[in-house]
């Protein structure tokens, strides 16, 4: 009852064991306030709640008195709706929506310094991508790839053959597109 | 109009309706506490930091108004996080105010520095650094909104010392704007029309009441729906007095140390009426056997409740009490007839209840010759000789459980205990703000041994502040709770919770700390003990309780069991007393 009696005493009743499983990948889009310890707050929230980050992207809106997050979180193990409906909660954050993959258009950007000795096959593989070569040198590139992220991960995985040495994604951004239909939770994310 | 920003604070505080604080001053706080001299704001003195904080939660509980506290910056910051995490579970208003090193030296490991907004994050519904003295009317404004509205909870103000020390123009905003934060209180007309069609046809309702109903002040109408459509009520730990436990349609408390009739209707209802309550893991014990055959109807202002832990098949989003008067209103029959009329048969589920109820009643042993003197028998004649308006608060442990269960609650407010965090050491500290909240009620904490020597320094704040509080001690030697646990799970091998009934000497102690002290030994002493400390009205009373040590906490549902497997007392289980009553 009182939360006395064993909060202390009894963790097996609460233990989730959970196995390795494939990611269920959910986008979440957050207009917040652009205030001191707001990302501090959303970051906090997903750790004491147990909902996983799998990518976090953050920049000011058009009105700088305000940011908007794109959060792609992995809900194994979690209730979507607990996921906005949490995030709702904090002070700052203004609205959040759920962005469903098939009515939405995602981004990602992708830097990469990679093996170049053949610099025409590595041109050859990022031009089907859209991407460029930004520098080289000894023997090595790096290039830019901005695309969906499903196809910046087969990108990724036709440069790794040829070394890839360094490489940084941002973590997705992805707007509503402009036919979808408004979602249940949120608003205007 | 010039003001330092500590003048600014404690104007700030005058204008959001303060009366009382609670507090400890130090030196990043020290600028405003010389402002606090020239104040209408009455401050207590606390001897700890977290009594500061379990005394704003003391007079929150019983007055509904927020509790203020103020501490200095580092290590009291630091002893202030217990009862900030105390209110954030039980969802009391709180807004309590943090001293902080000088804006240059944050970062830089200065003096008595910590990262209070950090560590405070994760147990306060919000909080501020301020960082410049002309947000300090609009900050306090927005804190004391934020405490109070939608679901209450605390709120915390870090204040840099140079900004109390800057100047500002004073001005006060005469309203806030809060864009991501707009609590819904109106309910749903839809889903209350959805609920009407569930409680039309349940034939096995129950309405579980929970504490929100209390933050709603929502018991008259609680009262009206339950006898209008002639409905049980259980009263969870937060929820204890919001329905009279006297009342005939009243099933007490239930979860894992609830009375067997509480617990096994919620079991086998097949309409749950959740009002404001959040399926703690204390009612519901494990979740995947609770109530399986209930529909839920749930009532909470924070929507994120609403399928945490039980998916609801209507949800209300709202204030308790808009949504019990929309219930009434939309269950009221226009024809002047009686609402039950239109309601499902439910006599062959009321005599099961009844029969339970006289099967199955609390019980306990008080052995002729008054020894061992049992806790439970303290309670009762506690409960029996001291107003019916008497404010209980209780510590955590068995003496809590036996307070909750023994006690009469029959008026809201009454009783003040820690249920989502279960602090120790809660008690004294609240009894003494709940006293200062109502300086007309009698004020008694029902405390463990092991509790009151967490915070009984405050007493000597009470004894200096003339708050005559009374607190009778359960003395049963031990870490109670936990020895029940070690004697019940752990085969008797009791692990470090021997506490002597002798060392401290209670009664010692409490006259050191300017109290008047009594020591009980037998059954035949407790009343006149009673009497003499109700007598006492200029300054605190303790009564050290000397009671059994082997008494346990029955009934009791084990932690992670379902509530199907509710043991009843040391002579076995409920099978056979379930099996024949039970609904197919
Ligand atoms: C601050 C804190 N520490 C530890 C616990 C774990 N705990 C729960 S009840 C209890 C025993 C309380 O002893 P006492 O105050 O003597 O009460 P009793 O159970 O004997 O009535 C303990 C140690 C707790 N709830 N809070
Ligand atoms: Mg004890």
């Amino acid at each position: 009852m009182s939360g006395a009696q064993g909060t202390n005493l009894s963790p097996e009743e609460t233990a989730v064991v959970s196995l390795p499983q494939e990611p269920d990948l959910h986008i979440f889009a957050a207009i917040v306030e652009n205030k001191f310890g707001v990302l501090a707050r959303i970051a906090g929230l997903f750790s004491r709640r147990g909902f996983n980050i799998f990518s976090l992207a953050v920049a000011p809106t058009a009105d700088p008195e305000y940011s908007r997050i794109t959060i792609v979180v992995d809900v194994h193990n979690t209730d979507v709706n607990q996921i906005a409906k949490q995030l709702d909660k904090l002070v700052n954050v203004i609205n959040i929506s759920e962005l469903h993959p098939s009515d939405s258009l995602e981004r990602e950007l992708m830097l990469a310094r990679v093996g170049a000795v053949d610099l025409e096959a590595v041109t050859d593989v990022i031009s089907e991508y859209g991407g460029e070569v930004l520098d080289q040198a000894d023997g090595e590139a790096i290039v830019s790839v901005s695309a969906h992220p499903d196809r910046l991960d087969r990108c990724e995985r036709q440069l790794r053959p040829f070394g890839l040495h360094v490489l940084q994604r941002t973590g997705r951004i992805a707007l509503r597109a402009l036919d979808a239909d408004e979602p249940a939770v949120g608003m205007t994310a | 109009m010039e003001l330092t920003g500590a003048q600014a604070l404690m104007r700030s505080l005058e204008m959001s309706g303060v009366e009382v604080m609670f507090g400890l001053p130090g030196g990043a706080i020290l600028p405003v506490y010389d402002p606090v001299l020239d104040s209408s704001i009455r401050h207590v003195l606390v001897r700890h930091e977290q009594g500061a904080g379990h005394m704003a939660q003391g007079y929150a509980h019983v007055t509904g108004k927020p509790g203020v506290a103020m501490v200095t910056s580092g290590p009291a910051a630091t002893n202030i996080v217990t009862p900030l995490c105390d209110a954030f579970m039980d969802s009391i208003p709180l807004v309590v105010v943090t001293g902080q090193v000088a804006m240059s030296a944050i970062g830089s490991d200065a003096f008595q520095e910590c990262d209070t907004t950090g560590i405070t994050m994760a147990v306060t519904k919000h909080n501020y650094l301020v960082t410049d003295p002309a947000d300090i009317p609009r900050i306090v404004a927005e804190a004391f909104h934020i405490a109070t509205t939608g679901r209450p909870g605390p709120v915390l103000i870090d204040l840099p010392k140079d900004v109390s020390n800057a100047m500002m123009t004073w001005y006060w905003p005469d309203s806030v704007d809060l864009p991501g934060y707009q609590p819904q209180r109106d309910v749903d007309a839809a889903a209350i029309a959805e609920a009407v069609q569930l409680i039309r046809t349940a034939e096995r309702p129950v309405i579980y009441a929970g504490g929100g109903l209390l933050k709603a002040r929502a018991a008259e109408a609680l009262r009206e729906l339950a006898e209008m459509c002639d409905i049980h009520v259980v009263t969870t730990l937060m929820a204890r007095g919001v329905f009279p436990d006297r009342h005939r349609l009243c099933l007490g408390m239930p979860g894992m140390h609830g009375n067997y009739t509480a617990v096994t209707a919620m079991q086998q209802a097949d309409l749950l009426i959740n009002l404001g309550a959040r399926f703690d893991d204390r009612v519901t014990g494990n979740p995947a056997h609770f109530a399986p055959d209930a529909k839920v109807i749930h009532v909470d202002i924070d929507p994120a409740e609403h399928g945490k832990v039980r998916v609801p098949d209507v949800a209300i989003v709202g204030d308790a009490k808009v949504a019990v008067e929309a219930l009434i209103a939309a269950l009221r029959p226009s024809d002047g007839s009686a609402a039950t009329d239109a309601l499902a048969d439910r006599s062959a589920w009321k005599s099961t209840v009844s029969g339970w109820q006289e099967q199955f009643p609390l019980s306990y042993d008080q052995p002729s010759g008054g020894h061992p003197l049992k806790p439970q028998y303290v309670v009762e004649q506690l409960r029996d000789h001291t107003p019916d308006d008497t404010i209980v608060v209780a510590g955590v442990g068995q003496h809590q459980m036996w307070a909750s269960q023994f006690w009469q609650f029959d008026y809201p407010y009454t009783w003040v205990n820690s249920g989502g965090l279960g602090t120790m050491g809660f008690a004294v500290p609240a009894a003494i703000g709940a006293k200062v909240g109502r300086p007309d009620r009698t004020v008694w904490a029902i405390d463990g041994d092991g509790c009151f020597q967490m915070t009984a320094q405050e007493l000597i704040s009470a004894s200096a502040e003339n708050i005559p509080v009374k607190v009778g001690i359960l003395n049963n030697a031990y870490l109670g709770m936990v020895r029940q646990w070690q004697e019940l799970f752990y085969a008797e091998r009791y692990s470090e919770v021997y506490l002597s009934a002798d060392h401290p000497d209670y009664v010692g102690w409490a006259e050191a700390m300017g109290c008047v002290g009594i020591r009980v030994e037998s059954a035949e002493e407790v009343v006149p003990a009673i009497t003499k400390a109700n007598a006492v009205n200029d300054r605190p009373v303790v009564i050290d309780f000397r009671v059994d040590t082997d008494e346990k906490v029955y009934p009791m549902v084990p932690a992670g069991g379902s509530n199907d497997d509710i043991i009843l007392g040391p002579e076995g289980d409920a099978d056979a007393a379930l099996k024949g009553t039970a609904p197919s």
